[in-house]
């Protein structure tokens, strides 16, 4: 399947002489601090590459500092990216003029913010309809829309309310309702859940999770929490200093990280809910019994606990029919024993 | 050039020694001068007699004759100022005719006091609810009452007109600054440069282009009241959060959608605060301009003071102060919620309105204001005999404390500033200029010095200035006590920041009239009026500064055992010194612009110098160049106290 979005090479410099940092491959080559020093200029995002699904999704994971709102902003423009290429459904956004940009922000993305962005002086409603009116849809036909997505969101009988009067949870399902109305094929998640308390996010992430199952719109969620990430993403790129340090999946960052600085980070992952078998399965040996049960390689290890503890004999991984490998009693006491 | 060297080389050395050095050095200088003066002294002080004037002011008499004489020839005048001064003479003069002078061949206005009291009802109705309709209502009957209600109408007129151009020009600027980096780095210094300037210094230039009158006045108003207008406006647009106006732009708004849907709304209560500002600057304008002949209750105040009338300047200045209240309160309370009035008040309300505005415009009786309940000439004789009394029997009250501050600060300064010779004082400002500032200080202070040279008006310079620091000295000493107070105790700030706040909205005449009835016309009067004037800002901006000190490092210092008053000496106020010295540099600008003001009650030197120029046509270019004294003078203290502020709070 085509990517949705494609990202090739983007860089965002800050500051001056910007353009020429991104023209010289000998600049571009400096660490950040070096860059700064030498030119005074800041590398926001670079050299980023990836691609996105339809209906992925993708996050972006990482601390304050290292770009990742940026690089969203960079994605639909709302920051200027310096150099790169990001095609959005074949067509490279860098190119497109202001009405053009405009269009697609109407149509095609949208994003919900970490400080809501909300406008105080109106109504939930008039928040959710207001890039229905921004696009010209008649009163009527926004009014019904934005009920249906105050619906979707669980925001129904507040439609009347001003934003200060709710809590930052449900100020936060307005922005989601706002960014849900007009239909977009792609969402963009700043950081949404970063300022609220940690009951009310983890509502919102079951939420975020719903919508994604029920609406299956691709979503671009940016986050400096890794619990979320793992939660959340089919697929997580993980930055640093406006670098990629590596892309894959939850079970791929934690069994096989790329370097350190993932491995320090994913290494209080309760690895139980992440890992897969494929992740911890052994080739079989010759005093193997090969007729215990079997299991796909995706089996999260948390749900192979009691099968593999059960049978007496180890677990066969097999994916069509073809045996990758086996799991025994010490894989998985590994695997629990590792956290404790 | 060693010599040189040592001095630039001095800041690196052990501060203690240093400032202990400085301290030395600062009494070196004074008693220098002590010495200097008592042998020089009355010698090449460059006085300069009440008539007399200098090439200089005869130069400027001159330009002033030839383009009163080309006025009517001069294409630049023929087509532009001309053309500039009769629409703002249309505009005004039709607003008057509206609601303050007979117009239309009618006797009366074309609005009578019952509809302009029904309107102002209505408007505050609609606005800022039923109490504040109520409170306008009668304060506007009150006017009346005191027998005042065509001034009234006229300040009320020229105010509104004024206030009306200044918002046209003003909330636009504003938006553009708000928007716009470059437009704001362009805007932000020449607002700076117009309210840093004493208010009235730009009176007499603009009679020369636009003649004395109405015209002038109102442009003088706009002046002074579109900065708060464009400032307001521009900060409230900027303090829109990002990603508020990011959200927009993220799905798809244009710059206007954004602007007009987003930026304004959120802006709304700002920008209504800022109409506000600029409402009470042009009132307080709008008073002083009766200086170069703007109709209304300013005209009547400075006639009373003219001739010493207590009574009548007390009457009209109370009327000031009503018209600034209900102002205040109604733009205040516009700004502070949203409020939906009924349907059926708001539609009944504007039947009434209309009803009384018919009335107002048919009857005699609901157009002039006829009362037998005259209160006004009770006031007028209330306030003249409690003035004959407090002067009769409060001598040693009044006169003691103005003979303690004439003679204890006053005079010492004041003769040792302005009987030295020139050369002397100029070389000693300079002298301190370096040691608070460095080279540049001193640099900026010997131009300025050289320029009140060049006015020929350096004894009056002088004089004035003894007057000014003597003003703001007493400023930072209330500003202390009463900062201090309020930033410690919480009650004390409730019961006195609404005070503060009232009287800073009043128009710097009014405060002239019971100092004037207290102590008589005289420098004194003046300087306390200066100080009264001025204190308000300081207090507050002391008592913020206190306020905002970390109440951990109080605490820290309490649990350590520290009495109330090490507290504030050793912690409080060396903390809050970024806030004394802003407060120090606040204080001399308002004091500064009350010099003028001090003019007419006896302050004499460059107030009387600019009051005098605007009254007789032969000391016009003396008048001028006083008020460019006054300007230089604020420069001066300006960079001063800013560049003392800059050393003392790194």
């Amino acid at each position: 399947m085509d990517p949705v979005i494609s990202v090739r090479d983007l860089w965002k410099v800050f500051g001056p002489n910007a353009p020429r940092v991104a023209a010289s491959d000998e600049l571009k080559a400096l660490s950040r601090q070096e860059l700064m020093d030498r030119t005074g200029a800041v590398a926001a995002v670079r050299g980023v590459d990836f691609d996105v699904a339809p209906g992925e999704m993708f996050v972006v994971m990482g601390l304050s500092g290292s770009g990742k709102s940026t690089l969203v902003r960079c994605l639909t423009r709302l920051v200027e990216p310096t150099a790169g290429t990001i095609m959005f459904e074949g067509e490279n956004i860098l190119e497109a003029d202001a009405k053009r940009l405009r269009d697609l922000r109407r149509n095609k993305f949208s994003m919900v913010f970490q400080h809501f962005g909300l406008l105080p002086h109106r109504t939930v409603a008039d928040n959710v309809g207001y890039g229905l009116e921004i696009r010209g849809v008649p009163r009527v036909k926004r009014g019904e829309r934005s009920q249906e997505v105050i619906d979707l969101v669980g925001l129904a009988g507040y439609e009347k309310s001003y934003p200060d009067q709710l809590s930052g949870g449900m100020q936060q399902r307005v922005g989601l309702a706002r960014a849900l109305a007009g239909d977009p094929d792609v969402l963009f998640f700043d950081e949404p859940f970063s300022a609220l308390d940690p009951l009310i996010r983890r509502d919102m992430q079951s939420e975020v999770i719903r919508l994604h199952r029920e609406v299956g719109k691709t979503m671009v969620f940016i986050t400096h929490d890794l619990s979320e990430a793992l939660k959340l993403g089919d697929r997580i790129l993980i930055m640093r200093d406006g670098k990629v340090v590596q892309v894959g999946t939850g079970d791929e960052l934690v069994g096989a990280p790329a370097d350190d600085y993932v491995r320090d980070f994913v290494k209080d992952v309760p690895r139980s809910n992440v890992l897969t078998l494929k992740w911890i399965m052994r080739p079989p040996r010759p005093d193997d019994d090969l007729d215990g049960p079997e299991l796909a390689p995706e089996t999260v290890v948390r749900e192979a606990v009691r099968s593999v503890l059960g049978a007496d004999k180890p677990v066969k991984v097999v994916r069509d029919g073809e045996l990758l490998g086996v799991v025994a009693n010490e894989e998985i006491l590994g695997v629990v024993a590792g956290e404790a | 050039m060693a010599a040189v060297t040592a001095v630039t080389a001095a800041p690196q050395q052990p501060p203690r020694l240093f400032r202990h050095r400085k301290s030395l050095i600062f009494g070196g200088i004074v008693l220098a001068w002590l010495v200097l003066w008592v042998v020089l002294r009355d010698t090449w002080t460059l006085s300069l007699g009440a008539a007399d004037l200098t090439p200089l002011h005869r130069w400027i008499n001159d330009v002033n004759d030839a383009v009163g004489a080309s006025r009517n020839s001069n294409p630049v005048f023929l087509y532009f100022f001309n053309e500039i001064r009769l629409v703002i003479d249309e505009f005004v003069t039709f607003v008057q005719a509206l609601i303050a002078q007979p117009s239309f061949g009618r006797p009366v206005p074309v609005i009578g006091w019952l509809g302009v009291v029904a309107i102002a009802g209505f408007v505050s109705l609609a606005v800022a609810g039923w109490r504040i309709a109520l409170l306008a209502v009668a304060g506007f009957v009150f006017l009346g009452l005191q027998g005042l209600w065509q001034e009234s109408m006229d300040t009320l007129s020229l105010t509104l007109a004024a206030v009306v151009i200044s918002l046209l020009v003003g909330i636009p600027l504003g938006i553009w600054a708000g928007l716009s980096d470059r437009a704001n780095r362009v805007l932000t210094p020449v607002l700076d440069f117009m309210q840093t300037m004493p208010t009235f210094v730009y009176l007499a230039p603009l009679t020369l282009f636009f003649l004395i009158g109405p015209a002038s006045a109102t442009i003088a108003t706009l002046i002074y009241a579109a900065p708060p207008a464009i400032r307001i406006t521009a900060h409230a647009i900027r303090s829109v959060p990002r990603t508020t106006v990011e959200a927009s732009e993220s799905l798809g708004a244009t710059r206007n959608q954004t602007l007009v849907k987003v930026l304004l709304p959120s802006a709304r209560k700002t920008i209504v605060l800022g109409v506000n500002q600029t409402i009470m600057a042009a009132l307080a304008m709008v008073t002083i301009a009766a200086l170069i002949d703007a109709p209304g209750l300013g005209k009547t105040v400075v006639k009373a003071l003219q001739t010493l009338d207590v009574g009548t300047a007390f009457n009209a200045g109370l009327a000031i102060v009503v018209l600034a209240i209900v102002l205040d309160r109604v733009t205040t309370a516009a700004a502070s919620e949203r409020r939906t009035l009924p349907r059926w008040a708001l539609f009944g309300g504007a039947g009434v309105t209309a009803v009384c505005v018919y009335l107002s415009y048919t009857y005699l009786w609901a157009a002039e204001f006829q009362s037998d309940v005259e209160i006004g000439s009770s006031i007028n004789k209330g306030a003249t005999a409690v003035t004959e009394w407090a002067q009769d029997s409060l001598p040693v009250l009044t006169g003691g404390f103005k003979d303690f501050v004439t003679f204890a600060l006053i005079n010492p300064l004041q003769v040792l500033l302005a009987e030295s010779p020139w050369f002397l004082v100029a070389l000693v400002i300079t002298v301190l200029s370096f040691m608070i500032g460095g080279v540049r200080s001193a640099i900026v202070s010997a131009v300025c010095v050289a320029l009140l040279i060049a006015t020929g008006l350096w004894q009056d310079s002088m004089i004035t200035l003894a007057s000014t620091l003597v003003a703001t000295v007493l400023v930072m000493a209330l500003g202390i006590v009463v900062g201090v107070w309020m930033g410690r105790s919480r009650r004390a700030d409730r019961v006195i920041r609404p005070v503060l706040d009232a009287a800073q909205v009043m128009p710097a005449f009014v405060y002239l009239v019971p100092f004037l009835a207290l102590f008589s016309a005289s420098r004194f009067t003046a300087i306390i009026a200066a100080v009264v004037f001025a204190a308000p800002v300081a207090i507050k901006i002391i008592a913020d500064g206190i306020r905002a000190v970390s109440p951990a490092t109080v605490e820290a210092s309490t649990a350590l055992g520290s009495s109330s008053w090490q507290t504030i000496v050793k912690v409080q106020l060396p903390m809050a010194r970024g806030a004394l010295t802003l407060a120090a540099n606040q204080g001399l600008i308002y004091v500064l612009s009350m010099v003028v003001v001090g003019g007419l009650v006896g302050a004499g030197a460059l107030g009387y110098d600019v009051v005098a120029g605007f009254s007789q046509g032969q000391l016009y270019g003396k008048g001028l160049a006083a008020g460019l004294a006054i300007v230089v003078l604020g420069v001066m203290l300006d960079r001063l106290t800013q560049a003392a502020a800059k050393r003392w709070t790194n």
